[in-house]
């Protein structure tokens, strides 16, 4: 086939939209619009890398702390949030063996999600909003540096968006407890209670004899549990942004809140309490079930231990809303209880939970010996090695002694941040894409091995070069968050921005890649509306 | 009490050991994993043995810093200590308004450090010469934010504000702000 060939009608022309179901192609409307938004985290993270190094001319330095707010949370919301709910609305019921709950809520959801982000961020890029991706700008909210009204579309932007991840939380759980037309009554409390954990939890009490089956597949309750560390994030999200907006309509209304204050230490525990449900709540339980179904589909074999991997995903949950006390370690007023207990010890679990998922998942692949290194498995192993590398650096800096000189530093933000996020998610997220893109395009093929290669090393090189040098910088002294302009850290810099590159460029081959594997053709396909008027996930 | 250089440089040493061991065994097991091979089987015993580990790692990871970063018991119990010097400090508007232009210190003198912000949350940083940091905490307003520290090496040092504040925060630096006289028969 010719280059215009393959680039119109993809590779071999094996793509064709038409015979894609409703559900189908909200998936593959959920993965572009999310790959759309990391290639603008993306150009954010290489402009910013740049920017550490020397200044742009045509950045300003408020429009450069604009990028560094809007940066985390187009990454996040934008696209991880977006992966995952197209992900997981295909992935619950195809598990689950029973159609989607609703497609119109699907298609809400990948709408809100869209406008929300997109409108934040417009924000941010005209008015220079900044007071950073935790929103947590210690109330009252200071409009002395920032345009209230820039601030007023940024949290609705923010709003949108977590209406919207209501619609995919309420989906997900009634497509795993509802009863689909024509299906004999479905136990929906007892299906409920397998997902969230408690059957599990009462069996670990009950007589071998009491003892009931798990209705519900294991990656279904990773992906239940993470939802509900979801719920309580969403809520809290929502009544911060809806509390700031306070503020700001007051003052576009003449008013100043700023004597009627919200104490700022309890705002702050307040906010990383849910914040944090999402950093060591559903991302890593989400990671864990992707990773054990991931190991289950490449092997074809059981899990390893899945009955502990099924208590560990709980643990995970409770240990999810007790940790949030390691972002406020070198707060002084902080109870020193909180500090060990919640900040040092409860954190030091997650070492424990990553650890066990991280094992059960390698004696499974282990067990299948011998495996062909497929791009799936290559990417997962990428994932692992990423949280392998980032979870110890975030149970060293929740240390009350080690945070005193790591706080706020670049070894936060590199080596645990972005290693975590860059390496260990999205190369997880990767491996999910890799290895459902033949069952959600009804069998296209990818176009090129070779760039899918290129995709991976530069990947893994790129995201663990970053982190180590920001990490290096960060043990040196350079902070997270600030300008050095004397250059002081500039060998660190420009090492981390050639890592950063690489990134760059492994996206840009990957997006080729698809492109190229699915046509312009195709691509647009994607956006029209399906001609099969079945609710059932695959074409019949 | 023992410099904080000293406690990142072990550090330094700590995890980039683990970062090598931990990227060589994965390429190990990548590799491994391709081939055939006896013992497919991994035995539960090995599993509880790595989980008993990681247990121990976890939790002593933060007794053997308490016992070894001098540091951490006396910020956790700090209300038992009687500083030498104490330096009340007020942070308004971006700006640091320290009790004297220069912060003269003692060689090994226990230091508080008592900062109170009167509008945003800041940070408050001491660094060295070399742009390392010596200490730093937060500076959260309506509360109390107190430090104690043990200068043992004679220099110059800036404070800095270590928490985002807004675009303006990134001025925030008082270069030679802190002097620590020369030890005693040094």
């Amino acid at each position: 086939m010719s280059f215009k060939n393959t680039f119109i009608n993809g590779a071999e022309g094996l793509f064709k939209s038409d015979s894609l179901t409703q559900i189908q192609k909200i998936v593959l409307r959920f993965v572009v619009v999310g790959l759309v938004f990391y290639a603008f985290a993306v150009i954010e993270g290489m402009l910013m890398r740049i920017y550490a190094v020397d200044s742009i001319p045509f950045i300003s330095t408020d429009q450069y702390f604009a990028i560094l707010t809007a940066h985390p949370l187009v990454g996040i919301f934008g696209s991880t949030y977006a992966l995952v709910f197209g992900a997981f609305l295909f992935l619950t019921p195809y598990l689950m063996k029973k159609p989607l709950y609703s497609v119109k809520l699907a298609n809400w959801a990948l709408i809100l999600l869209t406008s929300g982000v997109l409108l934040f961020w417009i924000a941010g890029f005209i008015s220079h909003y900044a007071p950073l991706y935790t929103l947590y700008w210690p109330l009252p909210a200071d409009f002395s540096q920032f345009s209230v009204w820039g601030g007023t579309f940024f949290i609705l932007g923010i709003a949108i968006l977590m209406v919207g991840t209501l619609f995919f939380i309420i989906n997900i759980f009634k497509t795993i407890v509802y009863t689909p037309e024509g299906w004999e009554k479905q136990p929906a409390a007892a299906l409920f209670g397998s997902a969230i954990g408690y059957t599990g939890l009462k069996n670990m009490f009950a007589k071998k004899e009491n003892k009931k089956e798990h209705l519900v597949p294991l990656p279904v309750a990773a992906i239940a549990r993470g939802t509900v560390d979801m719920v309580l994030n969403t809520g809290i999200i929502l009544f911060t942004g809806v509390l700031i907006l306070v503020f700001m309509l007051a003052s576009i209304l003449g008013f100043d809140l700023k004597e009627t204050a919200i104490d700022a230490l309890l705002y702050k525990n307040w906010f990383w309490w849910g914040l944090d449900l999402i950093a060591d709540g559903l991302v890593l339980i989400f990671v864990a079930g992707t990773w054990y179904l991931l190991a289950t589909m490449i092997t074809g074999k059981k899990l390893f231990m899945q009955n502990i991997a099924r208590a560990a995903l709980l643990l995970e949950l409770v240990v999810s809303w007790t940790v949030w006390s390691h972002h406020l370690l070198s707060d002084q007023a902080q109870p020193a209880i909180l500090k060990v207990l919640s900040g040092e010890m409860v954190t030091a679990f997650e070492l424990i939970t990553q650890g066990l998922a991280f094992f059960i998942v390698l004696a499974t692949l282990w067990s299948a010996r011998p495996l062909k290194m497929t791009n799936p498995l290559k990417f997962l192993l990428g994932g692992l090695l990423g949280f392998a590398l980032a979870v110890p650096a975030g149970i060293m800096q929740a240390d009350v002694g080690l945070n005193r000189i790591l706080h706020n530093t670049q070894w936060i933000v590199g080596p645990h941040v972005h290693v975590a996020v860059l390496v260990g998610l999205t190369m997880t997220l990767y491996a999910a894409v890799y290895i459902l893109f033949p069952i959600v395009t009804n069998g296209a093929k990818l176009y090129s091995q070779k760039l899918a290669n290129i995709h991976f090393w530069f990947h893994l090189i790129g995201g663990i070069g970053m982190g180590a040098f920001m990490g290096m910088a960060g043990l040196n002294g350079m902070l997270r968050r600030t300008l050095y302009l004397d250059g002081e850290f500039n060998t660190y810099m420009i090492l981390a921005a050639i890592s950063g590159s690489l990134l760059l460029i492994a996206f840009l081959v990957f997006f080729y890649n698809i492109v190229m594997s699915i046509g312009l053709k195709g691509v647009i396909g994607i956006f029209t509306p399906s001609k099969l008027s079945t609710k059932e996930l695959l074409p019949e | 009490m023992v410099d904080s250089n000293l406690v990142l440089w072990g550090q330094t040493i700590a995890y980039t050991f683990y970062c090598l061991v931990i990227i060589l065994v994965m390429a190990w097991f990548a590799y491994k994993i391709t081939k055939t091979g006896k013992g497919n089987k991994v035995k539960p015993a090995l599993f509880y043995t790595f989980v008993g580990f990681l247990t121990v790692l976890g939790v002593s990871l933060h007794i053997i810093t308490y016992n070894t970063i001098p540091w951490t018991p006396v910020d956790l119990n700090r209300g038992d200590y009687t500083p030498d010097k104490t330096f009340e400090i007020t942070v308004a508007n971006h700006e640091f308004f320290l009790p004297a232009e220069k912060l003269v210190i003692d060689c090994n003198d226990l230091v508080l450090f008592d900062v109170t912000s009167n509008d945003l949350t800041y940070g408050f940083g001491v660094f060295r010469e070399d742009n390392s940091m010596v200490f730093q905490m937060q500076v959260v307003p309506g509360h109390r934010n107190d430090i104690l520290w043990q200068f043992d090496n004679p220099g110059i040092y800036t404070i800095r504000s270590t928490e985002y504040s807004g675009p303006r925060g990134i001025f925030m630096i008082l270069k030679d702000a802190v002097e620590v006289l020369p030890c005693e028969g040094s």
